[in-house]
C-alpha cells in the first residue's frame, strides 16, 4: 500500500504560519501534482511529509497507510517506504554514483544500479564510476538521484520541482522513470509550479498561502492555475471566497 | 613450509592477499617483515638491492632509463607482532624518460606499540612518470605510530604522483611530512586520504617548491575524523618561477569531539606563477546527510557513506 494522508496540518516557521489546515488525501498508486505559486507552502508540505529538521513540529497529522508517522524521524519514514527527490540534489564528493544509486536498495549489486541508471536514459559504463560530484551537471545529478529512487522501490515518492534545471529530453526521461514508478505501485507527489509537469499528473491539487485552494482533475486545476494564479498579483494572497 | 614462507603468507593475508603466486611472473614484488625480506621478485629494468638492519632495511630501488615497467611493483612492508620497530630507509631512483608505478601496503594488524619510521630520498629522473600508491591496514587497537619522510626531486619534464591511504582500522599517531622540489614542466600531485577515530592524531605536512619553469603541484588531503581525533594539515607551495602553477586542497569532516587545523600555505614569487588553495573544514553536510536518510539509512550508515565517498 502507500496511501498517504495528510490531517488538518498546520506548520509555523519562525512564528509565521506556513502551512494552514491542510488536509489532502494522495491516492495509492496515482500520480499526484501539488501545484501553486512560490511559497505557497508546497515543498514545506514535501519536507513535512518526508520530516526533514525544522519541519516536524507540526499540528495535524500525517498518515501513512493508516499509520501515524508524524513522530518518527526521517530515516524511520524512509524504512516505511517514503522518500523524496529534491529540487536540487545534493553533491557528494568522491562517492560513486553505483554506490549512491544502492544506497537505499535491497539488492545493491552494480546490474541494479546499471539498469536503473538506463531508466533514466544515462549510460551505465559512462556513469557507474564517476562521482556524484559538481562535475555532474545539475541534470544529471537529478537523474542520478530519481535513479537511487527506482532501486528503493518506494511506497511515496514526493519530487521537488522535477524540471527544475534540467533541458527538454532530460525533463522527458523524468517523466518516463516517473510513470515507472507509478507502474510498481508508486504513490507519486510532484511538487511544481509548472503546466508541464501538472499534466504528467491524474489528480491536482492547488495551493495558495499554505492552504488547498482547490483539487480535482488536471485539466480544471490547470485551467484554473493558467488563467488565475499565474497573472495573479498578489501572490499568497488569495482573493475572499477563492478558498476551498 | 618455511618460517619465512609462513610470515609471508600471514603478512599478505593481512591485506587480503591469499595466493602470493597469483601475482604473476610479470609483476615485481618485494615484502619485507620487520628487518628482514620475506619475498621478492624482480622483473628487467627494476633494480633492488636491500641491505637488512637490526630494526628494519635499508633498499635502493632504480628503474633503468627508457624502461617501462608495465605493471605496478608490489611492496609490502609491515610487523605482525603486537611491539616493535620498523625503520625502512628507500632510496629511490627513477631514471631519465622510465615509467613505473609502485602499490605498496604497509600492514600492522596486531600492533600495540609499533614504531613504522620510513625515510625516503626520491628521484624523478628527467622525463620519467612515477605513481607511489601506500595503503595502511592497521589494526583495531591504535597502536601504530607511522612517521613516514620523503624528500622528493621532481626533475625537467617528470611526473610524480603520491596517494596514501589510512582508512582501514586505527591510525594512531601519523606524522607525515613530505619535501618536493619540482624543476621545470614537471607535474607533482600528492593525495592522503586519512580516517581517524577514538585518540588518534594525524599531522601532515607536505611542502611543494616550484622552481622550475611551468612546474605544477597539487596537494589534496580528505581526513575524517570522529570521536576524539585530531588532525593538523600543513600543505605548503611555493611558487618562484614563470608560470608555475599549484593548488593546495584540503576537505576534513569532523564528528563528536574530534578536531581539526588546516594551514595551507601558498607563497608566489613570481608575476606569471599562480597558486590557489582550498579548505573546508566541518561536520557533515546536512543536505546529504538527510538525502541518505530520505532512503532509509541511519544516521551513522549515512555518515559512514559520505566518508567513504570523501576518502575514496
Amino acid at each position: 500500500m502507500g496511501t498517504l494522508e495528510l490531517k488538518h496540518i498546520t506548520l509555523r516557521l519562525d512564528g509565521k504560519r506556513i502551512l494552514n489546515d491542510l488536509s489532502i488525501d494522495f491516492w495509492e498508486g496515482h500520480i499526484h501534482a501539488l501545484i501553486g505559486p512560490n511559497g505557497a507552502g508546497k515543498s514545506t508540505t514535501a519536507n513535512a511529509i518526508m520530516g526533514l529538521p525544522g519541519y516536524t513540529d507540526i499540528e495535524g497529522d500525517v498518515l501513512l497507510d493508516g499509520q501515524s508517522i508524524k513522530h518518527l524521524p526521517v530515516d524511520e519514514r524512509a524504512q516505511r517506504g517514503i522518500t523524496l527527490a529534491w529540487q536540487e540534489p545534493a553533491r557528494f564528493e568522491g562517492l560513486l554514483v553505483r554506490r549512491f544509486i544502492t544506497a537505499g536498495a535491497k539488492d545493491k549489486s552494480p546490474a541494479k544500479a546499471a539498469a536503473a541508471l538506463e531508466q533514466v536514459g544515462l549510460d551505465p559504463e559512462k556513469y557507474l564510476d564517476r562521482a556524484v560530484d559538481k562535475t555532474l551537471s545539475g541534470g544529471e545529478r537529478k537523474r542520478i538521484e530519481l535513479a537511487s529512487i527506482l532501486t528503493m522501490q518506494p511506497k511515496v515518492v514526493l519530487m521537488d520541482e522535477p524540471d527544475s534545471g534540467i533541458d527538454v529530453d532530460a525533463l522527458d526521461r523524468i517523466f518516463e522513470a516517473t510513470r515507472a514508478l507509478k507502474a510498481n505501485g508508486a504513490t507519486v507527489i510532484q511538487i511544481t509550479h509548472s503546466l508541464a509537469v501538472l499534466k504528467q499528473a491524474e489528480h491536482a491539487f492547488l495551493m495558495c498561502c499554505g492552504k488547498l485552494i482547490d483539487k480535482g482533475p488536471v485539466s480544471k486545476i490547470a485551467e484554473y492555475f493558467e488563467k488565475k494564479c499565474i497573472p495573479c498579483d498578489h501572490v499568497n494572497e488569495p482573493d475572499e471566497g477563492v478558498a476551498a | 613450509m618455511s618460517k619465512k614462507d609462513e610470515l609471508l603468507k600471514e603478512l599478505l593475508a593481512s591485506i587480503d592477499v591469499t595466493d602470493v603466486h597469483g601475482f604473476g611472473e610479470d609483476v615485481a614484488r618485494l615484502e619485507v617483515h620487520h628487518n628482514q625480506v620475506i619475498g621478492t621478485h624482480l622483473v628487467p629494468g627494476l633494480e633492488v638491492d636491500v641491505n637488512e638492519r637490526p630494526e628494519g632495511i635499508d633498499a635502493k630501488i632504480r628503474v633503468a632509463p627508457g624502461v617501462t615497467i608495465a605493471k605496478p611493483v608490489h611492496v609490502c612492508f609491515g610487523m605482525l607482532p603486537e611491539m616493535g620497530v620498523q625503520e625502512i630507509v628507500l632510496d629511490i631512483s627513477v631514471e631519465e624518460n622510465a615509467n613505473a608505478s609502485i602499490l605498496a601496503h604497509c600492514t600492522f594488524p596486531n600492533a600495540r606499540e609499533v614504531l613504522h619510521k620510513m625515510d625516503a630520498q626520491i628521484t624523478v629522473k628527467a622525463g620519467a612518470t612515477y605513481s607511489y600508491f601506500e595503503r595502511h591496514v592497521h589494526g583495531p587497537y591504535g597502536g601504530v605510530e607511522v612517521v613516514p619522510k620523503a624528500k622528493v626531486t621532481v626533475e625537467e619534464g617528470a611526473r610524480f604522483k603520491t596517494e596514501f591511504e589510512l582508512i582501514k582500522g586505527r591510525c594512531g599517531k601519523i606524522e607525515f611530512d613530505y619535501e618536493t622540489t619540482c624543476l621545470a614542466r614537471s607535474t607533482l600531485e600528492m593525495v592522503a586520504r586519512i580516517s581517524g577515530r577514538e585518540n588518534d592524531t594525524i599531522c601532515i605536512r607536505e611542502s611543494a617548491y616550484l622552481c622550475g619553469e611551468e612546474a605544477r603541484a597539487v596537494l589534496k588531503s580528505n581526513i575524517a575524523l570522529r570521536d576524539d581525533a585530531r588532525a593538523e594539515v600543513y600543505n605548503t607551495i611555493r611558487a618562484d618561477a614563470p608560470h608555475a602553477r599549484g593548488h593546495v586542497d584540503c576537505k576534513e569532516i569532523v564528528q563528536g569531539n574530534a578536531l581539526a587545523k588546516a594551514v595551507p600555505v601558498v607563497e608566489v614569487n613570481h608575476p606569471t606563477a599562480h597558486v590557489t588553495h582550498e579548505a573546508a573544514i566541518g561536520s557533515v553536510d546536512s543536505k546529504q546527510l538527510q538525502t541518505l536518510m530520505s532512503r532509509g539509512l541511519s544516521e551513522d550508515e549515512a555518515v559512514d557513506l559520505i566518508i567513504e565517498g570523501l576518502l575514496s
